[in-house]
Parts: C-alpha cells; structure tokens; sequence
C-alpha cells in the first residue's frame, strides 16, 4: 500500500492462523474480503484483560480495523460476526478439519492487496456449515478441498477423459493427469476409482449434499483419500493439519 | 537464514539471536549491539546463564515440569496428594496455578496445546506419559488447566474423551471473567464461558 493511500482500513475477515510474538502480542493472519491474505501484529491480545479478548482466534469471522505499517499492519479494532471456533473445540474430529480448512485457505491465497473473495466466502461456508454440524464433518471437509482446487483452477476431471475428453466415467484417476483418464491415456502411476467415489465427489463439488450424503462408508473413505492425494500433489509443501484429521 | 548485512562473529550472533521466539530481524539486530556495546561482565553473566541452565536444568521424568533433579521438587513432596493430576500447558503454569495456594495435588506438563496447522499434535505433547501415569488406578481425579483459549479447549475436549472412559473424574478450570475487568469490556466469548462455567453458591 502507497504512503498516498489511507493508513486506516477496515474490512471483513476470517482468522487463519496466530503466532505468538514477545511478551504479549500475537501475529494474526487473516483472510480478507477486499484486500486477500494480511497480517497483522495484535498488541497486547494475550493479556486477560485485552480489549481484543477472544475474538481473534482461529476460524472467527470479523470486521476488523486495521492501521497499514512497514513490516506489519496493526490491528485496532475488531467486532466478532460470529466466532465459530468456539463450537469447533467441543468436537475434536471437527476441530482438525476447521484448521485443515483454514491451512488449505492460507495455501492457495496470495499474500497482500490480491483480493480472494470466493476463497473467503468459501472458507465463511465451510466454518458455518462445521459449526452447525450441518452435514458429515469430513464431507464437508472435502467438499472445501474440492473447491479450493476449483477456485485456483486445478479441478480435477471426474467424469470426462482429462486428456482426450472421452466421456466417462473412468476406471483410472491421476493426480499428474488431471483427475479421471481413459484406458488409453492413463499415464503408468495412475490410481483406479470406483464410479460412486467420482460421483461423491462431483455431488461434493457442486453442493449436491443429497446425493453425498446418501453415498457408503468405503465410498467416503475413497474419495477422501483421492482428494487428499490430489490436492497434496498441487501443493508444493504437504499440510501438516490434514495428517491429523481423524477421518471416520 | 544468513541473509545479513554483516560478517562474521556479529553476523552470528545476530542469526542465532533471530532464531529465539518473538525476536525479529530488527530486535536481533539491537541486542546484538547492545551486547557489543556493553561491558564484558554482562557478556560473561549471560554465557554462564544459558550455558549452566542447559546443563543443570532437566525435565522432571513423571511431569514434565523444569527440575534441576530427575524429579521435580512437587513430585517428590510427600505431603502433595498424588490422587488428584492438574494438567497445564507450561512450567510457567505449574507457577501460576502454585501461586494460588488451592491445589495440594501433583501436575502434568504437556509441552503445549494441539494445534494442527502448527503441525502439533497429540504425539507432539506428552500425552503418552500422561496416559501412562494414569494406568496407575490411584489417580482419581484430573483438572484440565489449559489456557483458555481454543488450543487450549480443543486440547482439554481431546484429553476428556480418552480419559472419560477410564473411569477418572474429569474437570475443566471455569474460566471467569478478567478479575480487575469491567463487565462490559469482556468480550461475549469470554462472558458466554464465565456464565456456562458458574457454580452454584
Ligand atoms: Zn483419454
Ligand atoms: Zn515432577
């Protein structure tokens, strides 16, 4: 941000991730509305007597004010619209996936002035819908990668050829590939997979919960472990979070 | 790391100050100066410091709590009831919780909260240890004394469903409000816990 601009900014935001720093302060990353992935210094938070309290902590959704610095923007404000995290920590499955989910966000934003809106309003969803305990936690969890992948363009093909685009549904998946490949132009190192993992995982991608919420066990624990192979695959660094995740 | 702007011996220590938690570039830099700049007896002092507290200062082998022994000076109390565990996150805790004079009982120190985008989880705690002092059936009782915050809670809801089911009473600290605080400054989480952890006087 230019000197010329406003110091002062305001916007909507998501805590990603905190850092303790010195005595009493914590770096806070947060993922923004407007102005994408920022960091801020939070001076004082740890303190149980913080003006800030608990309202800067992992998966919270906030309207928060921030003051543009050198190195670090600083926080000076913040109002909570809904602090999710607290209902993430009476469930501990759940609270995995919330930071799986966060970590991923973190992951595939870039940091500072690159607006990330549908990755925001993607992560907004995810932690409503964890905290509501609207659907399967782990399903909800791979409907988020599967989305995310989307988003920063890596969507991996679940019905038609990624190559050839002969339609499918294919008996091969490859994470080098794109997703789904035919006999003909699956690649040496390709994985097979069922047509009800692809299909829960098409029905994932779309929000078509009736349909993934119907699907089996084994179906799940596949498209889980699809999913998670794909989306390390893209990463260049693995997710720490996700090896915790307890999955059913 | 050694992007310095420096050579040598300054260069160093300017790395190896950065590398300790809350210092950035910037405070590594300062330090290193003012280290440089000031007599060599505070120099010698600090050296002396850091290198006898790696040689004296051990983990305590039941809590896990500093001890200059193989035990801490609280697990070899005999007068400490051994049937009652409070689990803290820190030494620093064991501290703070001994400060209030209310607990005669023995500690676990678990080396921090899970926090899995950190990459910290249960196996990166002692958790282990702990389970493992608990296969001692005289252990009755356990207070999780995480921090209240929700590492910490996540951390005590982790702990509580493994230790339910092996017929120890669990309890969790009641975080209250901010002593010294006015009511309306509390922020709503931290006053949503206060009420659900109230006791009946
Ligand atoms: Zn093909
Ligand atoms: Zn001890």
């Amino acid at each position: 941000m230019s000197a010329s601009q406003t110091k002062l900014y305001r916007d909507e935001a998501i805590i990603l991730r905190t850092q303790k720093l010195g005595e009493a302060d914590r770096i806070i990353t947060l993922l923004t509305k407007e102005h994408g992935r920022i960091r801020g210094v939070a001076k004082g938070v740890r303190r149980t007597m913080s003006k800030f309290g608990a309202r800067l902590e992992p998966g919270s959704h906030v309207d928060i004010q921030m003051h543009s610095g050198k190195t670090f923007d600083t926080i000076t404000q913040v109002e909570a619209i809904m602090n999710y995290g607290e209902a993430l920590t009476e469930d501990y499955q759940r609270w995995t996936i919330a930071h799986a989910i966060l970590e991923t966000a973190e992951r595939f934003t870039q940091q500072e002035e690159e607006p990330a809106q549908q990755e925001f309003q993607l992560v907004v969803g995810g932690m409503k819908a964890l905290a509501e305990n609207r659907y399967d936690s782990s399903l909800i969890l791979d409907a988020f990668l599967l989305r995310s992948l989307s988003i920063g363009g890596y969507e991996p093909s679940m019905t038609a050829c990624s190559r050839c685009e002969k339609p499918g549904p294919h008996r091969y998946f490859s994470l080098v590939g794109g997703g789904s490949v035919c006999m003909d132009c699956r690649p040496s190192a390709s994985a097979t997979a069922s047509s009800e993992a692809l299909e829960l995982m098409q029905a994932l991608l779309k929000g078509d919960w009736d349909v993934a919420e119907k699907s089996e066990p084994r179906h799940r624990r596949e498209a889980s472990g699809l999913v998670t192979a794909y989306l390390q695959w893209h990463l260049e660094r693995g997710l720490r979070s996700l090896p915790m995740v307890e999955r059913a | 790391m050694s992007t310095g702007m420096y050579e040598g011996a300054i260069q160093d220590l300017i790395d190896a100050l950065g590398r300790l938690p809350g210092i950035g570039p910037k405070s590594a830099q300062r330090i290193a100066f003012h280290i440089l700049q000031s007599d060599s007896e505070i120099a010698a002092n600090l050296v002396e410091a850091v290198r006898t507290v790696k040689e004296r200062v051990k983990f305590c082998t039941q809590c896990g709590n500093v001890s200059e022994e193989t035990e801490c000076r609280i697990c070899r109390d005999p007068r400490r009831d051994g049937t009652k565990i409070c689990v803290v996150e820190e030494s620093k805790d064991v501290i703070a919780i001994e400060r209030t004079r209310e607990f005669r009982g023995k500690y676990h120190v678990l080396g921090g909260a899970i926090s899995p985008i950190d990459g910290i989880g249960p196996d990166q705690l002692r958790i282990r240890e702990l389970m493992q002092r608990l296969s001692d059936s005289t252990i009755t009782e356990i207070i999780l004394a995480t921090d209240p915050n929700l590492e910490g809670e996540a951390t005590a809801t982790y702990l509580a469903r493994l230790i339910k089911p092996m017929g120890i009473n669990v309890s969790r600290l009641a975080s209250g409000l901010p002593v010294g605080g006015d009511l309306e400054y509390a922020d709503e989480v931290t006053l949503g816990r206060a009420f659900e952890g109230r006791t009946n006087l």
